[in-house]
């Protein structure tokens, strides 16, 4: 069974065309990877579909916007991932 | 179908918001001076303006879902497929339905049918706002009550 961080550095190479080995945890999406907002809706509809989850994009963007939360928290891929386990283990509690 | 308006649905015949679909009708006009140059002497009904259609009509089902407290703007289409040419005066049936509802965003599977046969069909990513102002809202309200829209207030 893959990692979660796998998982998602594998949905983000197919949906960016990024190549596989350049993607590393501490990777951010948008400052590293150069990944856009439109792209991060592909990223975010397969990882919606691969866990079952939603991922709370709105809310996030607001947290960054109102000066609540950075985008290291999001996007940074072991701080997504660790949010995605947490909303998968919030899915089955 | 008022292509000057860009209003290209013209009536929405059913609204299925537990189903997550929508069906609308639209017909083309016969003269258009888009068809003067598109084209000269072979009128066709722009491939865009058919993935439009879709879009609209897709639009007209999340508005539905989210009760006008949200518009939805396209964002990106995908695998768009233009079956076959689509001229002026023939008669659009157009459905959507609902593939994903994420945060911010819906995607869409829409299609485009003349006498029964698949004449395009798309899928297609919208973001969902709020309205960014109330005029759009309130245009947004007039044309629904112009397409039969089953306002769900």
């Amino acid at each position: 069974m893959s990692s979660t961080f796998d998982t998602v550095a594998n949905i983000i190479a197919e949906t960016c065309d990024i190549p596989r080995e350049t993607i590393k945890p501490e990777s951010h999406a948008i400052n590293d990877l150069g990944i856009d907002s439109l792209d991060f809706l592909d990223i975010a509809f397969a990882i919606d579909k691969a866990f079952g989850i939603k991922l709370p994009l709105e809310q996030w963007t607001q947290e960054v916007n109102d000066g609540k939360a950075t985008t290291e928290q999001y996007f940074v891929l072991d701080n997504l991932c660790a949010r995605i386990d947490g909303l998968v283990a919030a899915k089955g509690a | 179908m008022r292509l000057e308006y860009f209003q290209l649905i013209d009536r929405i015949v059913a609204l299925d918001l537990d189903a997550r679909t929508v069906k609308a009708q639209a017909k083309i006009p016969p003269t258009s001076t888009i068809f003067e140059g598109h084209f000269p002497g072979h009128p066709l009904m722009p491939g865009v303006l058919l993935i439009e259609t879709m879009a609209q009509t897709s639009g007209w089902l999340i508005i539905g879902l989210t009760k006008f407290e949200r518009m939805a703007f396209l964002a990106s289409v995908r695998e768009a497929k233009l079956r076959a040419f689509v001229s002026p005066g023939q008669d659009l049936t157009i459905t959507a339905r609902i593939v994903h509802e994420g945060s911010g965003f819906t995607i869409t599977k829409a299609a485009i049918e003349v006498s029964g046969k698949v004449v395009a069909e798309s899928e297609l990513t919208f973001r969902l706002t709020p309205f960014p102002d109330p005029n759009l809202r309130a245009g947004m309200r007039l044309v629904a009550a112009a397409i039969d829209f089953p306002d769900p207030q």
